[in-house]
């Protein structure tokens, strides 16, 4: 085996322009392939973390994922019912305290109630539509990032005026109004409740920051109208990958839908998966390029080589031998292309992560890098694999001279 | 390196001098499709231990055909090739390279020396191939075949850096690297000024004498055939002198 690796070697050495060339063809696709996947991954990775750091891995509200059966169906197969009209009122969930001790009987994690209604909020003749959810602040803590979003104040200033609200910072950007001033809650009732901004938040996510508030579940409920109701539960877990089948159990045990944070970003996930899709297509045709020009130079070595070939074939080398020289020809430029190409890759990555990024969407400062042994590992894996089949082909073809042909041509 | 040990250790079993080395049974060698040509026909031929062959004709007379033959680098269409009595037509390419290896060395009228490396490790190549030796065995053993042919001066030195005749020297110890029993040459000296032609003659005339190997030399040249011991003469794939 030293002997085919020394030939081996010996070709691609003294084809060093050659080899280079081959080599920098991997080292360019592994590089790039890399970088791509780390710059794919970790943008993903970053607007899910972003998203589920900012909102409840779990809500459970007092809607029924199915409308309940009314009794007359139940009796009368010929019965059906139709425009039904949603009630005015929400019915929030039963015995809401009761669920959550129940819940945290078994769950890792934390549940807080919450009540949550649409509201119009008026300030200095200026009105916006906004959320307005009523949380416990004690609770709060453990199932969102709201404390260490604020801004300007705290979350436990909620307590220390009554009717006081937090708003979303770019919500208050939007109505002109700070901290101290007193602003008008209208519900969807009519009720008008005047409240005390007494912070703000920024979360990052424009969505939230421009249309959300928060105040305690009292003065939601008087603004809901509705004493003492509970119409959401705001579950956070420990491990966020099981929040879907967190989310079935906890439906399955309390009757009311539980969403978890996959469900109610099903889409943007599906989408997530056509992207990778994507991504490791052109990261494979990015390597099966790169491949071509392995094989390209392999061609030429054994072209160039068949008088050697046949000598070695008259000196007893057998067919396998020789393609094995070429075969671990191929891998030898593949090897050290992909170290070079890992090399490149971290490199490129590294530069990438300098780049400050400024999105619609979210506030990132840079592209959002993931560095994963993984991402090296597979496209060591696709670079050697196209490697060893682009110097299979010709070495296959070397093997198989005839050295009689070659050397009664040399004669 | 793959080598197949059957056709190898039957031939170990069957190693009395007076058998011949290489025997070729009525064998003929055609080519192409459709139209044929034949290159060798009907030929009967043995080459003892100790014999120095020359087998001579004119171009294309089939000369070379039968030195491939003979060195089990083509398979004849018919008849039977024999060696050291074991019949190796029937053998697969893993085990014909196995006896090409450790029975028989060759020596081309064009050096055939891989470029890239020097005449040692040209000459090493063989012995690496077949693995009986050492390293350091190896080493010793390839330095003392350049030695004995003249070139102890130019053993670190590429085949681009020598000349025809010291090439062709370098070919002629990498031949003998691994001790075979038949050294077949074709044209060894095709490319070769005379003195030169005159120094391998002597090589191979004192190879035989001294070691008793079988040479079969491919030669144009009726004057180097006169100096073997037997001269074959083959006209259009047959022998015809002496009689077969």
């Amino acid at each position: 085996m030293k002997l085919i690796l020394d030939i081996a070697v010996t070709h691609i050495v003294s084809r060093l322009r050659q080899t280079l060339v081959g080599l920098l063809g991997v080292a360019m696709g592994v590089g790039f392939s890399v970088m791509m996947a780390a710059l794919m991954e970790g943008s993903q990775r970053d607007f899910v973390s972003q998203l589920v750091d900012n909102m409840p891995h779990i809500t459970m509200t007092d809607e029924r994922r199915n409308p309940p059966r009314q009794p007359a169906e139940d009796t009368f197969d010929v019965v059906q019912f139709s425009g039904l009209r949603t009630p005015e009122t929400r019915p929030g969930i039963k015995n809401p305290y009761a669920i959550i001790a129940e819940l945290e009987a078994w769950l890792t994690g934390a549940v807080a109630p919450s009540v949550q209604s649409r509201a119009v909020i008026r300030f200095a003749g200026r009105d916006t539509a906004a959320n307005v959810t009523g949380i416990d602040p004690r609770r709060e803590r453990d199932v969102s990032k709201l404390a260490t979003q604020i801004r300007g104040g705290t979350l436990d200033a909620l307590y220390k005026s009554s009717n006081a609200i937090i708003l979303g910072d770019k919500l208050a950007a939007k109505i002109g109004a700070r901290i101290g001033n007193t602003i008008s809650v209208a519900s969807g009732r009519g009720d008008v409740l005047t409240c005390t901004v007494v912070a703000l938040f920024h979360s990052g996510i424009s969505q939230s920051d421009e249309t959300q508030s928060y105040t305690l579940l009292k003065t939601a409920q008087i603004l809901a109208g509705q004493t003492g109701i509970i119409n959401a539960m705001r579950i956070r877990v420990t491990s966020i990958l099981e929040a879907m089948a967190i989310a079935r159990r906890i439906e399955a045990q309390t009757g009311y839908k539980a969403v978890s944070w996959q469900e109610a970003n099903e889409d943007l996930l599906s989408a997530f998966e056509i992207r990778n899709f994507i991504m490791y297509t052109v990261v494979g045709a990015i390597l099966l390029v790169a491949s071509f020009g392995t094989y390209n130079i392999i061609s030429t070595i054994t072209h160039e080589k068949t008088r050697d070939i046949a000598i070695l074939k008259s000196l007893g080398f057998t067919e396998k031998a020789v393609r094995r020289i070429f075969l671990i020809e191929a891998l030898l430029i593949g090897a050290a292309g992909t170290v070079i190409g890992w090399a490149l890759g971290y490199v490129l990555c590294i530069a990438l992560g300098t780049i400050s990024f400024k999105s619609p969407f979210m506030d990132a400062t840079h592209l959002p890098i993931h560095y994963t042994a993984s991402h090296y590992a597979i496209a060591a894996l696709v670079a050697l694999s196209a490697s060893a089949v682009a110097g299979y082909l010709p070495a296959r073809k070397a093997a198989r001279v005839h050295p009689v042909e070659i050397i009664r041509g040399a004669s | 390196m793959e080598r197949a040990d059957t056709p190898d250790m039957a031939l170990s079993r069957t190693s009395a001098s007076a058998d011949p080395l290489i025997t070729l049974r009525g064998v003929t060698k055609t080519i192409g499709d459709g139209v044929l040509t034949t290159l060798v026909r009907d030929i009967d031929l043995e080459v003892r231990r100790g014999e120095f062959i020359a087998i001579t004709g004119p171009s294309g007379s089939g000369k070379s055909s039968l030195l491939y033959l003979l060195g089990l680098l083509d398979v004849p269409t018919s008849g039977e090739v024999f060696v050291r009595q074991v019949p190796v037509n029937a053998l697969g390419e893993q085990a014909r390279a196995a006896i090409r290896l450790s029975v028989i060395g060759f020596v081309f009228q064009f050096h055939f020396l891989l470029p890239e490396f020097t005449a040692f490790a040209n000459v090493k190549l063989p012995m690496r191939a077949l693995g009986r030796l050492d390293d350091a065995a190896m080493d010793a053993r390839a330095g003392a075949l350049l030695a004995s042919l003249g070139l102890e001066d130019h053993m670190h030195k590429t085949p681009g850096r020598l000349s025809g005749g010291q090439r062709q020297r370098v070919a002629i110890a990498r031949a003998l690297a691994n001790e075979p029993h038949v050294i077949l040459a074709d044209e060894p000296t095709g490319n070769l000024d005379s003195q030169s032609s005159e120094q391998v003659l002597g090589i191979f005339r004192k190879l035989v004498d001294e070691t008793g190997r079988a040479l079969v030399m491919v030669t144009h040249d009726l004057d180097l055939a006169a100096r073997a011991d037997r001269q074959i003469r083959i006209v259009d794939g047959q022998i015809v002198e002496p009689s077969a």
